[in-house]
């Protein structure tokens, strides 16, 4: 328990490796908050003078607001539906005996290190074939491929976590399947369902490469930003919307992330009376 | 089509896991209102059998009736049972009440009655206290009165229990196990009991079924089980048994006469078996039916002379092992450790045995 013990021992050398990590991951980020309040046009050292002007200005464009609620519908209805269906496979990966499964869950988990733009073109070239317009249900359809790992990924730990002696015991009190998933399934992995969410929403909102290929007239957040970056002058409000979008999404992801952690360390401590 | 007598019946079950039998053609019935222990160690079948009951495995093939009813085509969520797991399988989102009334949700009682009920549990299980607790704020045995407490609310037309008692420490079960006891009593449930401590099944059953490789060893009482077990397998998983290559010498109506290494010639009660003169056969007799002496026995009952090798102090009594001429292993004794002194320990000391031949079994 002390500090002082043999694994918790500080370790000078590993800490600093540890600052700098960090620094380096997040010093470059840090730039765009930085020059999105410099009353400057060009992105340079040394800094002008502290404004709010960007931001300001980024309000009063209807094309933000248009392309935001774009991003929020497409976001919202992508992490609904392939936390839905991470759901189901979760607990199908973890509760069931099937011939195959490995090679299933590995399938399924694939567009986590496939390069995005092959299933960009790849997607664009099926909707085309099909006759599919583009628009923004074909970017949602993009992004639930790439969100449908990742809801996975939170939620096996989830269904892992729990004994599944305890929808037996559902069962036994009297309960079919579909209630023994209301009131015992849902609630117990409830926390995982949350973080799916967040973390779902916040992928595909920040998605660039799907929605390039992917969408119609209807630009999201992202493909915005990227129109944007033609214009010098509109710099300075890109640097502002971007910081705007980093702060949000690390927000989500945070929050869910202690959401399920908490959780999970609830549910685990009750067990070891 | 009611299976047998029995309230439950098991008939000619077979289970299969792939290729790998976990249950081999068992048959029996258990009464109703009775304590009925599976017991065995584990990997027996025990486990597997009571999950059959409960319906989460199914009889490769052979039949399995409650109350008269075939249960192969009903789902645990259908049937009159009701279990106690062994981790208790508390539902960790749910207060105390909310569990006590899980079950209840389909009967639709108003509230007042509903609240009735579990508040006669409370009382019954001995936490009238603690409806609002959370479950990760309980003990173990308070996890465990729990989930008897959600399982008997129903009341089931059988209770099954799976090692419920396994997790606590040994001051925590013996007294479980008497409250178990008279709370069967109390509702008057048949309750089936899965083991693997065997004095834990003696204290508690009415019957036991002896379970070993899928098989039922031995059906029987607990002193039946303890005194006239049934084979070698069932005489040393229940307490501790003296074995002795003996032959037989001649068989009467009502006894059976076995030459036994190292005892001399036995003459036991045996009326069930046939057995032919000159047959190998073992004695078993059990360390607390052998008493030790510092001298032979003047009243010419049967003894032997030995060895003492060594004793083992247990408290309330001592184990002694005897080295006998013609006996390979040492014959345990148990004796108890009486007011007037204990018997003196001296290894290598001549001692003599004596016992009476109704206490020995004859096994094949």
């Amino acid at each position: 328990m002390s500090v002082e013990s043999y694994i918790r021992k500080p370790n000078r050398p590993l800490q600093l490796y540890a600052a700098i990590f960090l620094i380096t991951l997040y010093l470059p980020v840090l730039f765009l908050p930085l020059f999105s309040f410099n009353d400057s046009l060009y992105v340079r050292f040394p800094l002008e003078s502290f404004t709010v002007r960007w931001y300001v200005e980024l309000f009063a464009r209807d094309a933000v607001w248009n392309a935001l609620w774009n991003s929020v519908r497409v976001g919202v209805a992508v992490a609904l539906v392939s936390t839905t269906m991470g759901i189901f496979a979760a607990k199908a990966i973890t509760r069931y005996r099937m011939p195959g499964k490995g090679p299933v869950v590995t399938f399924i988990m694939l567009p986590l290190v496939v390069p995005l733009i092959i299933f960009g073109v790849a997607l664009l070239v099926l909707m085309s074939q099909l006759g599919v317009p583009l628009s923004l249900y074909t970017v949602a359809i993009g992004h639930m491929i790439v969100c449908l790992p990742f809801s996975i990924a939170v939620l096996i730990p989830r269904f892992e976590g729990f004994d599944a002696s305890i929808e037996e015991a559902s069962a036994d009190l009297g309960e079919n399947a579909w209630w023994t998933f209301w009131r015992v399934t849902l609630p117990m992995v409830g926390p995982g369902v949350l973080a799916s969410l967040m973390l779902t929403f916040t992928v595909s909102f920040d998605e660039f490469i799907l929605a390039f290929f992917l969408s119609g007239t209807q630009p999201t957040l992202p493909m915005y930003i990227w129109g944007q970056l033609r214009f010098p002058q509109e710099f300075p409000s890109v640097l502002a919307l971007s910081s705007i979008i980093i702060v949000v999404s690390f927000v989500i992801v945070f929050l869910g992330q202690w959401i399920n952690r908490g959780a999970i360390s609830a549910s685990t401590s009750g067990d070891a009376s | 089509m009611s299976g047998n007598n029995g309230f439950i019946s098991i008939q000619n079950v077979d289970k299969y896991f792939g290729s790998f039998q976990a249950i081999n053609d068992v048959s029996m019935t258990v009464g109703h209102g009775e304590f009925f222990s599976l017991l065995g160690a584990s990997g027996c079948g025990k486990t597997t059998l009571l999950r059959m009951l409960a319906g989460f495995e199914n009889p490769s093939s052979g039949e399995i009736y409650i109350d008269g009813q075939p249960m192969s085509d009903v789902p645990p969520h259908m049937r009159p049972v009701n279990m106690v797991f062994q981790n208790y399988a508390i539902f960790p989102h749910l207060n105390v009440r909310d569990n006590i009334a899980y079950g209840l949700r389909k009967q639709k009682l108003p509230k007042a009655r509903r609240d009735d009920m579990v508040d006669e549990m409370l009382e019954l299980i001995k936490l009238p206290h603690y409806g609002n607790r959370k479950a990760n704020q309980l003990s173990g045995g308070q996890r465990q009165r729990i989930a008897l407490a959600r399982a008997l609310i129903l009341r089931p037309k059988v209770l099954l229990l799976d090692e419920p008692l396994g997790a606590l420490d040994k001051q925590l079960r013996e007294q479980m196990q008497l409250e178990l006891r008279a709370l069967q009593r109390t509702v008057g449930i048949t309750f089936v009991f899965v083991t693997h401590d065997q004095e834990e099944a003696l204290t508690l059953s009415d019957r036991i079924a002896v379970m070993s490789r899928g098989e039922v060893l031995q059906l029987d009482t607990p002193g039946g089980l303890y005194e006239r077990p049934q084979g070698r397998e069932v005489a040393s998983f229940i307490g501790t048994m003296n074995f002795f290559d003996g032959q037989v010498r001649g068989q009467t109506a009502e006894a059976i006469s076995v030459e036994a290494a190292g005892l001399g010639v036995l003459s036991i009660p045996e009326t069930k078996g046939r057995f032919v003169e000159g047959e190998s056969v073992q004695i078993a007799l059990r360390p607390e039916k052998l008493e030790l002496m510092d001298a032979a026995p003047t009243d010419g009952s049967e003894s032997t002379k030995g060895v003492l090798q060594n004793a083992a102090y247990l408290g309330e009594r001592s184990h002694y092992y005897v080295k006998v001429d013609g006996h390979e292993t040492p014959i345990a004794v148990s004796a108890q450790n009486r007011f007037d002194g204990s018997f003196a320990v001296e290894e290598g000391k001549p001692v003599w045995l004596t016992w009476r031949d109704e206490a020995a079994v004859v096994l094949r």
